[in-house]
């Protein structure tokens, strides 16, 4: 039982993750059709800021949301100066339909490398302000710490934040209605290519807490982020790609399974397993575990 | 001048003319109707009217002010709503948020509410589907809530392109009843354009019949509907 709560929790803790990085790529797919591989880069530059913040003033309090908007103006940038006049310009032959994704790694690789110029390759750690140990109840310390709760309650926050905004003002409808039909919203007066740098914002503030809140379990170096890429993109594609809700609940989803796996099968099986899901996923019900055609109007 | 003047409007589809040199006048207050087939130009028209696609050479301007080189999203907010072919909702937002999707740029929110409570009362049938979503309508309703939306814009121009597109025929007398009634009661200049050409002509006041890209006719709606020429060779009837 106690065992079995634990994996629980550290599932919960691992996948809310999964979860933003998830959120991070759903928002710019539904909105712009792009699939963002240099959003494991944006949210390393954004993390290395929210570590440079840690590091003057020792408030990881402080660096959390520094981070975050550091991470919504990359976002807003990249979809500004690089996806918009990309997109009128490869329009045309085989390359359009690509142009994006390639251009994204192409970016990956210039945000590691301008990382690694500017703050070496060497591994930077980034304390938790809670703490890592086990919490201890009578004899019994479990695997999950304070700040497995403190990864929870951030992502839950963020999590209601964005449904709060989407579902609930007017920037949310126009960013809906951007993402579903640009065409008709641009006919409705909505200013799409306004809205969508805000929905890359909200894609770079989204992965820049998930690289804070990944980070101090581990450490920060110019790659650190990769696997919470890869880890993001198997959670978007179990939840469909294209919902919001799915991307959340599919990064639970691949917290815990890999908890469970982790707890009850052994760890050496825990990279293996999310290619795994990936793979049967895209095969058996490509669009998604948890996404259908309704997930959309999430 | 007065209303839309479209002169010497020519758009190109790659190395295709989908219009060539086409000029008209709809005086500001008039409905007018785009006759042609499948092919004619007509929605391409409508396109590079409402800034989503550029012509080639030629001008268009809306009291007096060019409508070319602006974005739809720019020309909507000055009034020039274009309901693009036949149904043109979000099929994924409830009815509710389509007809707000229409207001949520404009700052005179009072008007917002009044422009939703009017069209509500034209369209009792938008009322009682608010939450819904717009997928559940039928085609009918779909093309309310398209038209409904442009009017919680408060359109001063409205383009409509095919509203009569897969509606039935009792339906598609209703509608252009409507949009007849709209725009005595509110001002507005309208051009629609059709196939049916029949239900078109007869609430316009001029007509405008093309045939793969260029002008045919152009004159009053009852002159043209009248003509046993026009009448076999493009009206169909």
């Amino acid at each position: 039982m106690d065992q079995l709560i634990s994996a629980i929790l550290i599932g919960l803790s691992q996948g809310a993750i999964y979860s933003l990085m998830a959120l991070a790529l759903v928002l710019v797919f539904r909105s712009t059709r792009v699939i963002n591989f240099a959003q494991a880069g944006q949210a390393v530059v954004s993390t290395y800021i929210g570590w440079e913040v840690v590091t003057r003033t020792g408030n990881y309090w402080l660096a959390l949301p520094i981070a975050a908007i550091a991470g919504a103006i990359v976002g807003a940038a990249v979809e500004s100066f690089l996806m918009r006049p990309l997109s009128k310009r490869a329009s045309k032959g085989a390359i359009a339909p690509v142009a994006s994704v390639i251009l994204t790694l192409g970016l990956l690789g210039v945000l590691h490398s301008g990382a690694a110029i500017i703050w070496k390759g060497d591994q930077k750690l980034l304390e938790s302000p809670v703490s890592a140990m086990g919490i201890t109840v009578g004899e019994t310390v479990y695997p999950f710490s304070q700040t497995d709760f403190l990864i929870i309650g951030t992502a839950l926050l963020v999590m209601l934040t964005f449904s709060f905004i989407f579902q609930k003002t007017n920037l949310g409808l126009a960013l809906r209605a951007s993402a579903f039909q640009p065409e008709i919203a641009r006919l409705s007066g909505v200013r799409v290519d306004r809205i969508r740098a805000i929905g890359w914002a909200f894609a770079g503030a989204a992965g820049a807490i998930a690289g804070v809140l990944v980070t101090p379990g581990s450490a920060l170096s110019p790659n650190s982020l990769d696997l919470l890429l890869v880890f993001g993109f198997v959670a978007a594609v179990i939840g469909g790609l294209e919902s919001l809700i799915g991307a959340a609940l599919g990064g639970i989803l691949l917290g815990l399974t890999l908890s469970f796996v982790g707890l009850y099968v052994g760890t050496s099986l825990t990279f293996v397993v999310p290619f795994v899901i990936l793979i049967l996923v895209l095969l058996i019900k490509p669009s998604g575990l948890i996404g259908g055609r309704k997930s959309r109007n999430a | 001048m007065n209303g839309l003047v479209v002169s010497g409007f020519s758009v190109d589809h790659g190395a295709i003319r989908a219009i060539d040199s086409l000029s008209f006048t709809v005086t500001a207050g008039q409905l007018a109707a785009v006759i042609g087939a499948n092919g004619s130009g007509k929605t391409t028209l409508l396109r590079s009217l409402s800034g989503l696609k550029a012509p080639t050479t030629g001008q268009a301007t809306w009291q007096g002010i060019s409508l070319l080189g602006k974005k739809p999203e720019e020309l909507a907010r000055q009034g020039v709503l274009h309901v693009s072919d036949g149904k043109s909702v979000i099929p994924e937002l409830t009815v509710k948020e389509n007809l707000a999707l229409g207001g949520i740029w404009r700052r005179d929110k009072k008007d917002v509410a009044a422009a939703t409570a009017e069209v509500i009362d034209l369209f009792p049938r938008l009322g009682e589907r608010m939450s819904q979503s717009a997928d559940t309508l039928s085609g009918g309703e779909r093309q309310m809530l398209a038209i409904g939306r442009a009017l919680v814009s408060r359109p001063k121009l409205l383009l409509l392109d095919e509203p009569s597109l897969g509606l039935a025929p009792l339906v598609i007398e209703q509608i252009f009843q409507t949009i007849n009634d709209l725009r005595h009661k509110l001002g507005l200049t309208v051009v629609i354009v059709e196939q049916n050409a029949m239900s078109a002509l007869r609430i316009a006041d001029i007509g405008v019949i093309m045939n793969l890209g260029k002008l045919v006719a152009e004159g009053r709606a009852s002159d043209l509907m009248n003509d046993p020429a026009l009448r076999a060779a493009y009206l169909g009837y």
